[in-house]
């Protein structure tokens, strides 16, 4: 049962997925690539458990390097989005 | 279930409406910023509240990974040049790929034996997938940084046996995956799986050339997604999985559209290192017309309607700010200035896009092809920057170019096009090109910031 409700999540999350990302137009793409980077350091969610629980050194060390791979993803993704988003301007007249 | 579970879980439905959020604003430049904002604050949640968890007992070596990769990534999103950005991006699926193969790894290593004998096979198959597609994400997106930041040849490396090696890859995996699955409290398959992964991301990477690069890191940037989503059904994690396949589905659409402005499938500009150079049916015949910049200037000035197609040349040689000068000159003298640009423009989606925001062009004079081709005829005069191929008449008219079929911004149907240009080769893709022969089209040689330069200098004696 547990693997048909994971395989559902699969399911809507990726037609979700389509859906958002189709109505993002061209001149947004770069910072909507680099915002994905920002998003998919969301395996730092699961680096952290690995990184912190009483653990082999093995999984100690691997899951503390996970989370700073993560984390540059996270940090780096969000704030060079931003610097990216606040460059684009309309035009005034 | 615990309460604390409970929280923890409730608190990742919180952070997946919030990414959704983010990304649904994220549609419209107006409310991109806001959207970016949502994000990372369903991000924050789902970490902190993450940190809850009891499992957790020491915090020591989280901090210590977070300080170094958060000081690392905040440090590069503060410097990076915006004309590097498709390098960043790529450095970042690949670190986005590798973190989802070591929490495989780290998975797998702290299943103690009894874990390893309860655990199903669907724990080891989504597994052993994390592991292959977060290797290939990394060493596919080290090769294309490499690429892009000029550090190894852009060039396609192709060699005898490339096929056979690839083939041998794709079997080796099905072998591999399924000692893995059937055995995996051996670890001699977990270590063949990641030298698999990693072998088969640079193979299939080095055979792609510079052209084709924005399809590449789109792809790469889907499968870093792809690889956070299999970590995530591998640990039972929803928000991982959720999260992870928006980025999928993100990455997929890019890399279709790129696919569709070049009229070519994804398996062909995949498989391109396979095939042999197309021979150009035909020679191309006439002359080429070299215009000088004072004289580029004498037309311009009595221009009304200007259409830039800025190309990658343009961000090699740093010249969009000249380009957003130039342009409000133009516009003094009571010319409209539209930009028109071309989906594979550029060394990844959007690239010139951003570029020209960074020079403070207004988002709304950026037109798509498909905007500007049906009013080509308006324009008195079209500069094309450092482009090349997207705007290559070869595409409609030459049966037997490589890029025969694929769309492009038609300038040669404006009154006049100026070609700005190091020197009258061939472009990127190594084909040539008739716009250059065309009878309405000037070239101006030289470096596209001097010749812009030299054209707002004649402005200003005037």
């Amino acid at each position: 049962m547990e693997i048909i409700y994971l395989l559902f999540i699969v399911l809507l999350a990726g037609f979700l997925g389509f859906e958002l990302i189709r109505k993002v137009p061209a001149t947004l793409h770069t910072p909507l690539m680099s915002g994905s980077n920002a998003i998919s350091g969301i395996t730092l969610v699961g680096a952290l458990v690995a990184s912190g629980s009483d653990n082999s050194l093995l999984t100690t060390v691997l899951g503390t390097i996970a989370v700073a791979l993560a984390s540059i993803n996270v940090v780096g993704g969000y704030l060079v989005t931003d610097r990216m988003l606040n460059m684009f301007k309309k035009k005034t007249k | 279930m615990n309460d604390i579970v409970t929280t923890i879980n409730l608190a990742y439905v919180v952070a997946a409406a919030l990414f959704i959020l983010g990304l649904k604003l994220l549609s419209h430049p107006d409310t991109a910023k806001k959207g970016n904002f949502i994000s990372a604050i369903g991000m924050f949640i789902a970490v902190v509240v993450t940190l809850l968890d009891q499992q957790i007992i020491s915090y020591h070596y989280i901090l210590l990974g977070f300080v170094i990769g958060g000081a690392y990534g905040a440090w590069k999103a503060k410097t990076v040049e915006m004309t590097s950005m498709p390098e960043m991006v790529s450095l970042f699926n690949g670190f986005g790929g590798a973190a989802s193969l070591l929490l495989g790894w780290a998975t797998l290593s702290s299943m103690g034996i009894a874990a390893l004998e309860t655990a199903g096979a669907f724990t080891f198959v989504t597994l052993f997938f994390t592991i292959l597609v977060g290797g290939v994400t990394f060493s596919g997106s080290v090769v294309a940084w490499g690429k892009l930041s000029g550090k190894m040849s852009s060039k396609a490396v192709v060699f005898t046996g490339l096929r056979e090696l690839s083939i041998l890859h794709l079997v080796g995996m099905l072998a591999v995956g399924y000692l893995f699955t059937t055995e995996p409290s051996n670890a001699v398959w977990l270590y063949c799986a990641i030298a698999i992964a990693l072998s088969f991301g640079l193979l299939a990477t080095i055979s792609i050339g510079g052209a084709d690069m924005p399809v590449v890191i789109a792809l790469l940037n889907s499968y870093s997604g792809i690889a956070a989503s299999a970590a995530g059904l591998a640990t039972g994690n929803t928000i991982l999985i959720v999260t992870g396949l928006l980025v999928g589905a993100s990455g997929l659409i890019l890399t279709n559209i790129m696919c569709k402005a070049m009229n070519r499938s994804l398996m062909n500009v995949l498989l391109s290192g396979f095939s042999t150079p197309v021979e150009a049916g035909e020679k191309i015949e006439g002359e080429i017309k070299v215009l000088a910049a004072q004289d580029a200037f004498y037309v311009l000035e009595a221009a009304q309607a200007v259409l830039v197609v800025p190309g990658y040349g343009m961000a090699v040689a740093q010249a969009q700010h000249a380009v957003r000068e130039l342009q409000s000159l133009l516009e003094d003298n009571g010319c409209t200035v539209d930009y028109g640009i071309h989906a594979v423009a550029g060394r990844m989606p959007g690239h010139m896009n951003v570029l020209l925001a960074e020079a403070d062009v207004p988002y709304d004079q950026l037109y798509e092809m498909d905007d500007v081709n049906p009013r080509m005829e308006n324009y008195d005069v079209v500069i094309v920057i450092g482009a090349n191929d997207v705007v290559n008449p070869a595409a409609k008219e030459m049966k037997g170019s490589p890029i025969y079929g694929m769309p492009v911004i038609e300038a040669y149907r404006a009154k006049t096009v100026f070609v700005l240009k190091r020197s009258a080769n061939a472009g990127f893709a190594g084909v040539d090109n008739p716009l250059f022969f065309k009878e309405n089209t000037r070239m101006v040689l030289g470096d596209a910031k001097e010749t812009i330069n030299s054209i707002i200098r004649e402005f200003g004696d005037d």
